[in-house]
């Protein structure tokens, strides 16, 4: 008898307040600015102002912070060609320098895998620290991994904080200043294409790239992971990302899937063209072909 | 049979249609193909500075004297010297027709044989590409990266390998903060 007195009474007038509050509370935290172009345009540009003024006082040059955004009709693809590439590492190093990734520790966002011909491509059997004197080697091809920009990206997902997530022109970005170094999409990634600053990364003085773009190769904090955006700062601005320019054996690709007089739609047209680990539907925006 | 006709003439509008458009997309590609002057060895071109004044010698031979760095790899049973460069015009090849082809415009002559090759570098598949992806693109000659006497890539040294993760990699101070900026 007591027991039924005591029990909790949901009535007309708790529903309401409950259900007010919780409006409310939706109401505070989803009116705020989230992303980047989101923000009011007088609020960005004092803040892209002031990142770009704390840039330079710290690394001794004028560093830009470009905030330019998807072009329409633009949805970015890339192909590398396996018949060509001879795993010499030219794209690492490339964009180790545009990208303004840490020299010390040793952050990459490509990462060059050796590959046995007798086996195909067997990522399991991958050697990503082949050295020997001279590149190709015998029965070797190469296969170098970096951030496939998938369309049903599984990185995007797990992020508890929204800092990461696919552009209009396909570019999966990450904002620095939303990411809280949970790593929760390093271990979604099934790639290994995104990379954790566990140090404050270090750029030798007078190395760094001064052509940033926010979502892209501005200089990181410690903590937050990073990873390939297609060179954000380049493409956006009609540019070839720089591994493709660097790249010896002309073996990189990369154009706009949406125009069909691009590179990049002849090769999808013309070419045996696959995607890495296809059974997992991450759906790559990144292709490999072999043009012989 | 008026039916019959109009099928006809939609199919031929049709097919008419699609060729115009390769022409054009052609066209705009042949357009595009701006490429760098051809890379001769310092001092060696024009040729006819030297060879106006000397015979012909049609023989395959050992080169003595002059041009004994060439070493032809490229379909050597077959080839000589005189099967691309032109005997009568020095400064100039020709193509198996006899039609005097340009250094600038040698990839015509490579493409007798890689005819592949040369459909897919007009598309900009084949070789290195620098520029704009939605503009001017600068293409390089076929010559520019590979040797036309010994086309076959040669080795080249690696940039090193990355560093393995290891914990001693990392300077001492990163087990002290977590999300320090």
């Amino acid at each position: 008898m007591d027991a039924e007195k005591n029990a909790p009474k949901l009535t007309r007038r708790t529903f309401s307040s409950c259900a007010a509050a919780a409006a409310a509370g939706w109401l505070l935290t989803a009116c705020g600015p989230r992303r980047l172009h989101e923000f009011p345009k007088e609020r960005l540009r004092k803040s892209i102002a002031e990142l770009e003024r704390q840039y330079s006082e710290r690394h001794g040059a004028k560093v830009t912070v470009s905030t330019a955004s998807a072009q329409p009709g633009v949805e970015f693809a890339y192909a590398l060609d396996l018949s060509r590439c001879i795993g010499c590492r030219r794209c690492v190093y490339a964009c180790v320098k545009e990208n303004n990734q840490s020299r010390n520790p040793q952050l990459h966002w490509i990462k060059v895998l050796s590959m046995e011909k007798e086996k195909g491509v067997d990522l399991a059997h991958a050697d990503p620290y082949y050295q020997p004197a001279q590149v190709p080697e015998e029965g070797h091809f190469y296969v170098p991994v970096s951030c496939q920009q998938c369309r049903n990206a599984p990185c995007t997902k797990v992020c508890p904080t929204g800092a990461t997530w696919t552009e209009r022109d396909g570019i999966v970005v990450i904002d620095y200043d939303w990411c809280i170094g949970c790593r929760y999409c390093m271990a979604a990634c099934p790639y290994g294409a995104r990379h954790f600053n566990w140090t404050e990364p270090s750029v030798p003085e007078g190395e760094l790239n001064t052509s940033t773009h926010y979502l892209g190769n501005r200089p990181r904090p410690k903590g937050v992971v990073e990873k390939c955006t297609f060179c954000i700062q380049r493409v956006r601005a009609g540019r070839y990302p720089a591994c493709v320019e660097v790249c010896p054996v002309g073996a990189r690709k990369f154009g706009n899937l949406l125009d069909k007089d691009s590179e990049i739609r002849y090769i999808i047209e013309h070419k045996r063209v696959f995607v890495l680990k296809k059974d997992l539907n991450t759906v790559p925006r990144f292709f490999y072909f072999y043009a012989t | 049979m008026r039916l019959a006709m109009l099928f006809a003439l939609a199919g031929f509008a049709c097919f008419g249609g699609k060729d115009v458009e390769r022409a054009q997309r052609e066209q705009r590609t042949d357009e595009r193909l701006e490429v760098p002057p051809p890379p001769f060895s310092e001092g060696i071109f024009p040729c006819s500075t030297c060879h106006q004044s000397m015979p012909t010698n049609r023989t395959r031979r050992i080169l003595s004297g002059m041009h004994e760095e060439i070493v032809l790899k490229h379909d050597e049973q077959h080839r000589w010297c005189l099967d691309c460069h032109d005997a009568g015009n020095r400064d100039s090849l020709h193509l198996a027709s006899g039609e005097p082809v340009s250094f600038e415009e040698s990839y015509r002559l490579c493409g007798q044989c890689h005819g592949e090759k040369l459909r897919d570098w007009k598309a900009g598949v084949h070789g290195r590409r620098t520029g704009s992806w939605n503009g001017a693109k600068s293409y390089l000659l076929c010559a520019h990266c590979h040797n036309p006497h010994q086309p076959r890539f040669r080795a080249i040294r690696p940039e090193p390998a990355p560093q393995r993760p290891s914990r001693q990699a990392l300077p001492a101070n990163t087990r002290k903060g977590t999300h320090g900026r």
